[in-house]
This record gives C-alpha cells, structure tokens and sequence, in this order.
C-alpha cells in the first residue's frame, strides 16, 4: 500500500477512461447517445493488439485500433442517425455486435507477447519531487497524449468554430440547421471521433497500461464506466478526465487493499475472507451508479447538463424539435 | 426563354408565382401568388394552418415547392437549404425561435458562418454585434446566454442574425405572437427602422391594428389559398379582415351575461412563492374568486402571474394558505387539486398542456383516464377512451386527420382546445387559465373565449392571466393587477380604467380599494 503507486496506477488506467469518456462527449454533445463503447474499446482492443502482433509494430497496432472503432461506431450512425432509429436500442446492440466480432476474431490471441507501445519518463519534470514521480515517470506515452488531450478538446469544445457548431447540433438543431449548418454530417462525424476513440481506449488497455488479450475480461466493463463518467462530468472533458483518474485510483486501490496480510499493523480481512474482495471490486461499478444518480439530479437541479437534443433524431420541418 | 426585362421599373425584391407545397394529407399552399417590393413591410395574414409559415419556409431554403417560381430581386432562385437563401439576402425570424438557448448571443449569431475560421475570439465579435445593434436599435448584450434573456431579447437576436448575415429581405413569422404589449411597440419601431435603411419586410400577422400601425400592403391566405394578394392597407377594416381570413363573419364583441357571483370556491390568503431561479416571485398575495365569476390577473409577463398558477394547481410549493371549496391545496400535490375539480390551461402548451408525442386520445384522458369507463385499476379501456376523444374532438371542433394523430401536429388554436377540451370536461370547479388565447389567430380566439363564457355560465370559477387588456376588459367581472409578485390592487372590470391599469402594472400606483 503506498499512495505514489496507487497514483501512478490511477494515472495510467484512468487514461482508458479518459479517452473513452471524451470519445462518447464528442458524439453526445453533437446529440447521439452511443451506449456501444465497451463493444467498441473491446474491438479496439483486439484490432490493436493482433496487428501489433501480425506487424510487429505497435503504432500500426494503434492506428489499427482506432481505425476499428471509428467503423464500428458508424454503423450507430447509419442506423440512428439516417434511418432515425432509437439511440439506446442500437447502442446495445453496438456492444454486442462490437464484443462478438472481437471475441470471434480474436480467438487464439490470449498468451501471445506482440510489441506493445513504450514507456518513457520525461526529462526534468520527472525529476520534481513527488509529483515527478507519479505524473511524468515510466508511463506509457499515451498517458502523456491523455494530459494533452484534456486541454485541447476543452479548447476544441468551447473555443473554436467547430466546436460551437458541435455544442449547437446537440442542443438545438433546427437552429443549427437554419443556418446553413449540415447536422447530419456533424453528427456522423463525432459519432465517428466516438468511435475512434474508444478504440484507441481498447488499444490503451491491450498494447500498453494492461497488455495482453484476455477475450471480454479485457475490457472488463470499463466502456460502462466511461458512459457514466460522461454524466458525471455533465460533459465537460475536463470533469472527465478527473473522473476518469479517481476510478483508476480507486481500482488500484482496491487491488492493493487485498495484497498485504498486514494492513497498518493489524490483520487485513479482505486478505483471510476472498469473498469480501468481491465485494470491494464491486465498488467502482456501485460508485459508478451514485456518480449516475447524484450527477442526473444535479444537472435537473441546476437546469444544464446534458444536451437538449441527446438521444432525438433530427428531421427537418419536423414540428415540435 | 420569355422574359419580362422591358419592364422599366426596379426588380421586386421577392416575387413568388403559383406556389405548391404538399404534406402527407394536406395541400399547404394551392397556387399562391406574392410579391414584395423594395422597401415596403408586406403583412401576411390568415388563421392557423393556413399555410403562412410554410410559404415563408420555402422562401426561407427550408422546404421545396413541388411547383412554382419563386424570384428573388428579379433573378430566379431555386433554393437547396437556408444557406442557398441566406446567401440571396433573405434572413427568416422563425415562429418558434431557432436560437442555442447555452450559448450566447454572439456565439448563436456566428454559428454557421465562414468567419471566424477556427479559433473564436468572443470579444472581438461582442463588440462588431454592438456595433450592429447601435446601427439598428436593438439591444441586447452579446455576452448573455439565450436562456437568460426575455423573448423579446430573443427576439431581437434572431433579427441581428439576419442582419449580420447581410438580410436585406426579413421574414418575420407571427413574431408579436409572443410579445407584450411594450415589446410589439417596440418591435413595431424597429421595424420602421429597417425599411428606411433599405430593408424590405415581410411580417406574419393574426392583428389588424399591427397590420394598419406599420404595414404597405397585405395578403391573406385562407385553408392555403389566397384570399387577398398584396392589396393596400387603406379602407381595411377588421370585419372585413377577419372574414377573408376565416371565410365567415366574425362578432368581435363577446356576449357576456350578466350574473351574480356564487360563494367563495378560491381562497388564497398570505401567500408567498418562489420562482425557479430562488427569487421571491410572489409576495404575501391573498384574494378570493366565486362561482360564476371570471377574475383576471394583468401584468407584464413575468410578474408572478405563472407562479401563482402553479401554487393553486399544486406545481409549485408556497408558504401560506389556499383554499379550494374549503380544502387546503397549498403544498399539496397536484392530484389532489384535481380531484377538487380544479382545471388548467397551462401556458406552455406543449411542455406542460400536452404529452406532444401521444395522440389526441391521450390527451384527452391523461385526466379522467383512472375513473370508469375508460379505465379501472390497472387497465385502460382504449375503445372508451377512443370514444370519449372522439366525441371531444367532435364537441370542440378540433381540426386533425384522426384522433391518433400526435398532438405535436397540432396548429396552436387547435392543440389549445384540446387542452379546454379535457380540463373542462374533467374539472368544473375551478378553471385557472394562463394566457389562453396567446398567439392564436380571431377565429380560435373567439372560440375560446366563447368557451370560457360558457364555462362562467355553468357556474365556474375562472382565473384567467392575460397580458391583453383588452380580453381582461371583455371577459372579467374582476381584475387584479399584479406586479413583482405583489398585487396592486383589484379593479371591477365594469368600470376599469385603462390608464389606472397601465400605471398598476408598471408599479407606479397601487389602489386603495
Ligand atoms: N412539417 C409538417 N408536416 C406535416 N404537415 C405540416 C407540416 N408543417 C405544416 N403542416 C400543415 O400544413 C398546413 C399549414 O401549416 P402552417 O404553414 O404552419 O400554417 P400557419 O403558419 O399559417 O399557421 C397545416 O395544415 C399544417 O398542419
Ligand atoms: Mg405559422
């Protein structure tokens, strides 16, 4: 048990949060609620992984991956976005077509050792004290591209053209319409970025900060997760991204509370009684629940949150959107 | 091709020549003919789902006429989406207000642009926008978010949309609808302003005192067809308007009985609420209201007039007491004001009046829908149901194509007698009707006042917000006036003055009754 672990750890599992979380921002604030996340990152995951291995380069592994959600989510698209069907129905049915298609082509993959992307420590600012230690030494580079990412896309979302013309897609499309604005085209295209995402998040788990293809295991629910911490977050990246370390602090936490016989000095009760350790490993998915519900009434309470426009298919003329 | 170019005299700015628009059903315009000439205000005028809007929309880029020429300043256009039209000059202020209600002013007036490219520096637009208003007389600060403005603010962003899009050609779809009196002045200034700065007007209207205050010429439109096109506004009258709009005569003097009030069935005493920002909206108000008694409640939008239709429906929690037929409502819930027979005519039609995606059945019993016939404990008797809607439907004339068409499809007038439909047929005691016949066209407004009449008549008692004064003058045996929450005083409509009124609603004298 030692917190500069439990931090770092945090850090770089927080990361697949991070990018899945942001992933799912960017097609809800354009208005598609995309609930395929885990089917996506499970995707990504396996897409990753075994072109590393068939390629033996992990960045082709990466691309790969990316590549992979971003075609799955389009499917979401077509379906949703085109045909106007219900966005939670096709969502679901995005998670299990995403985890089929990984389980299916990734058989035989468990076990097998491809490249998987470095770890460095970056130079000077490792060396601070403390913080040096948990944020910029031995990480995967991707954590490093996750500390980038939280600015920008906040930068992205508020402060830029398109970023504006993505906030009203999903609050009022009509209006966005009548200004000449394509909606459909937006949407498809951040349901995309969704998608893409969450692939990179898969390939974060299996080519870097948990390497390995364990079929569904890999993911293990963690795509639900980042929908919740979507909510939380009432959509803002930067409120995301904390969410998405304080999960990966706590699951590291957890792990650790098991470890020790000894526990500050006295006998540790997870340790002796295994059925208790379930118990904690459910925590981050009960947290995941109380961050839902507190998080929903809090944005009723202050009237904002979630975009006015999520989960209603946009027709023009239409009366009443 | 055939032209007419040896005509001499300047292109008009919008001509458009035997419009088609169809939707499922519905022949929206029949062969409409309309003109615009530069620098003039066109009024527009016909009932709702007359096919006002649709037109404009398909001048506007939004819909496709199947057939027909539309030209605009002389050249023939043949628009694809709102931006091939915005790049022609034509900017549209939409009946229900496109604008994102989080984002600013600035920020809904930018979108869809080309410049700024990427990166959006808001300060350096505030003050372009500013520059804008101060040109045209529109205030509003560019800084504040949509959903802080009031809808006259609103209002006048979607009209500098159009401007800083370089619109010299406004569409202006019923936009007094929502107004309060001082607005539409105002709008009525700003309006003047654009013509004499080259702009040229086309104006959606049910009112003919707006059509004569700042209209050139009118067309009217009736069931999609034109009844009147582009005739000057001289010698107009209102009887004659209302007829080419309705196709029928209309009695603009409502034919109200005198009766003597009944007892008490609304007792409010000391009651004080907030609003939904956490303001006091209503401050220590206590009044009462009869049987057979209409009391209206003036006052600008905004003064209470909401709150204390909630606090007696049981919407809104309040400190206080209110009293129904003897039974406390106050910080009850709704059901039970409901069940003391207390109906409501909700301001918001389709937010809180109608579930907009169910069908007229549905809303039709969403109130009675536990008692027999139409429902027991745990199931509803749909053929009842169906029978019940239908014969609402018949009873208060409400046009649609079935009772299982959507109650979003609705044209205004017709969605409102929906919501009189049920309220009165469920809850006879106490009426409460907020705004009833807002932005609705002469003939639904005659049709639900009748009702309201009618329902004086079998005794009930009437609590009725309006902004229209003029309704309060013909309808009311009472008014009170209300302003910042406090009520100014109360009034018998009988011998009401206008001017008293007025200076109550602004806050500058209270009456000593
Ligand atoms: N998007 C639509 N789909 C189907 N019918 C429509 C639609 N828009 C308008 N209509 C119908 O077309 C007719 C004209 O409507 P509209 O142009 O909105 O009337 P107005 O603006 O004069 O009140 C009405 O019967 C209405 O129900
Ligand atoms: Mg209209």
């Amino acid at each position: 048990m030692n917190l500069e672990i439990i931090l770092h750890a945090g850090l770089a599992t927080g990361t697949i949060l991070l990018f899945a979380a942001i992933g799912e921002i960017f097609a809800e604030r354009a208005g598609v609620m995309n609930l395929g996340v885990e089917g996506m990152m499970l995707l990504g995951a396996m897409a990753g992984f075994s072109t590393s291995l068939a390629t033996q380069n992990a960045w082709l592994g990466l691309i790969m991956a990316i590549f992979a959600g971003g075609i799955l989510s389009l499917a979401h698209g077509l379906v949703t976005i085109h045909f106007q069907a219900d966005q939670v129905v096709s969502g679901l049915s995005l998670t299990f077509l995403g985890t089929g298609l990984a389980l299916v082509l990734g058989e035989g993959l468990t076990g097998q050792n491809p490249p998987l992307i470095p770890n460095v420590s970056l130079p000077i600012l490792a060396s601070i004290p403390f913080l040096g230690s948990v944020f910029f030494t031995n990480h995967s580079i991707l954590v490093y591209v996750g500390y980038l990412f939280i600015p920008l896309t906040w930068y992205y979302i508020y402060k830029t053209r398109p970023g504006m013309h993505l906030r009203a897609v999903g609050e009022k499309p009509s209006a966005a319409d009548t200004l000449g604005i394509n909606v459909y085209r937006v949407r498809y295209f951040y349901v995309f970025v969704g998608g893409c995402l969450a692939g990179l998040a898969g390939a974060t788990i299996s080519l870097s900060v948990s390497p390995g293809w364990y079929s569904s295991q890999t993911t293990s629910g963690q795509g639900w997760i980042a929908v919740a911490i979507v909510i939380f977050a009432q959509w803002n990246p930067v409120r995301a991204a904390v969410g998405g370390y304080l999960f990966g602090m706590l699951r590291r936490f957890i792990l650790d509370l098991q470890g020790p016989a000894l526990l500050f000095g006295f006998q540790n009760p997870i340790f002796m009684n295994h059925n208790l350790s379930f118990f904690l490993q459910m925590t981050p998915f009960l947290l995941t629940i109380v961050a839902l519900v507190w998080g929903s009434q809090a944005a009723m309470r202050k009237r904002l949150g979630s975009p006015a426009a999520l989960g209603i298919p946009y027709i023009r003329g239409e009366r009443g959107l | 091709m055939s032209s007419i170019s040896n005509q001499p005299s300047p292109p008009l700015a919008v001509e458009m020549h035997d419009i088609v628009i169809r939707f499922p059903g519905v022949l929206a315009n029949d062969h409409v003919n309309l003109t615009l000439k530069r620098g003039e205000i066109h009024a527009l005028l016909g009932e709702n789902g007359a096919g006002k809007s649709t037109l404009m929309n398909s001048l506007a880029g939004l819909y496709k006429p199947v057939s027909g020429v539309i030209k605009v300043n002389g050249e023939v256009v043949n628009f694809n989406s709102p931006r091939d039209a915005i790049s022609k000059g034509i900017g549209m202020v939409y009946q229900h207000f496109m604008l994102v209600p989080t984002q600013t002013v600035t920020e809904n007036i930018l979108l869809g642009l080309k410049e700024p490219r990427f990166f959006v520096n808001l300060s350096i637009y505030n003050k372009k926008i500013q520059a804008l208003q101060e040109q045209f007389g529109l205030r509003v600060d560019p800084s504040a978010q949509i959903w802080q403005l009031s809808v006259g603010e609103q209002q006048r962003v979607e009209i500098l949309k159009t401007l800083y899009r370089g619109a010299n050609i406004l569409i202006l779809d019923e936009p007094t609808a929502v107004l309060a009196p001082q607005e539409i002045d105002d709008l009525m200034k700003t309006m003047r302003r654009l013509v004499e700065q080259d702009k040229s007007i086309l104006f959606i209207t049910h009112k003919l005192n707006e059509v004569t205050a700042v209209a050139d010429r009118l067309t009217v439109l009736r069931k999609g067809k034109v009844t009147a096109e582009g005739i000057g506004i001289e010698g107009v009258t209102r009887e004659k308007l209302a007829e080419l709009m309705v196709g029928r005569k209309i009695i603009f003097q409502v034919d109200k009985k005198s009766q003597k009030p009944g007892e008490v069935v609304l007792e409010v005493k000391n009651v004080s609420a907030l609003n939904n920002k956490g303001f006091p909206a209503l401050k220590n108000v206590s009044i009462n209201l009869h049987q057979g008694e209409i009391l209206g409640f003036a006052g600008i939008a905004g003064n209470g007039q909401s709150e204390l239709a909630e606090v007696i429906t049981g919407l809104r929690s309040c400190s206080g007491s209110i009293k129904i037929n003897g039974k406390q409502v106050a910080n009850q819930p709704p059901g039970k004001s409901i069940d003391i027979g207390v109906s409501h005519i909700p301001e918001d039609r389709t937010g809180v009046g109608t579930a907009p995606n169910m069908s007229i059945t549905e809303n039709t019993i969403m109130k009675n829908y536990d008692q027999e016939p139409i429902g027991n404990r745990w199931k509803i008797n749909f053929t009842s149901a169906r029978e019940y809607a239908t014969r609402l439907k018949d009873k208060y004339e409400i046009l649609a194509p079935s009772i299982s068409t959507q109650a979003r499809k609705l044209s205004g007038g017709n969605l409102q007698k929906l919501i009189l439909a049920r309220e009165i047929s469920c809850c006879p005691s106490l009426m409460v009707a907020v705004q009833p016949t807002r932005g609705l066209d002469v003939g639904a407004i005659e049709a639900i006042q009748n009702l309201l009449l009618e329902q004086r008549e079998n005794g009930t008692a009437i609590l009725l917000i309006s902004e229209e004064l003029e309704e309060l003058l013909s309808l009311c045996d009472r008014i009170a006036v209300i302003y910042e929450g406090e009520l100014m005083g109360v009034v018998e409509a009988a011998d009401a003055n206008l001017t008293n009124i007025g200076l109550m609603m602004t806050g500058s004298m209270r009456s000593q009754a």
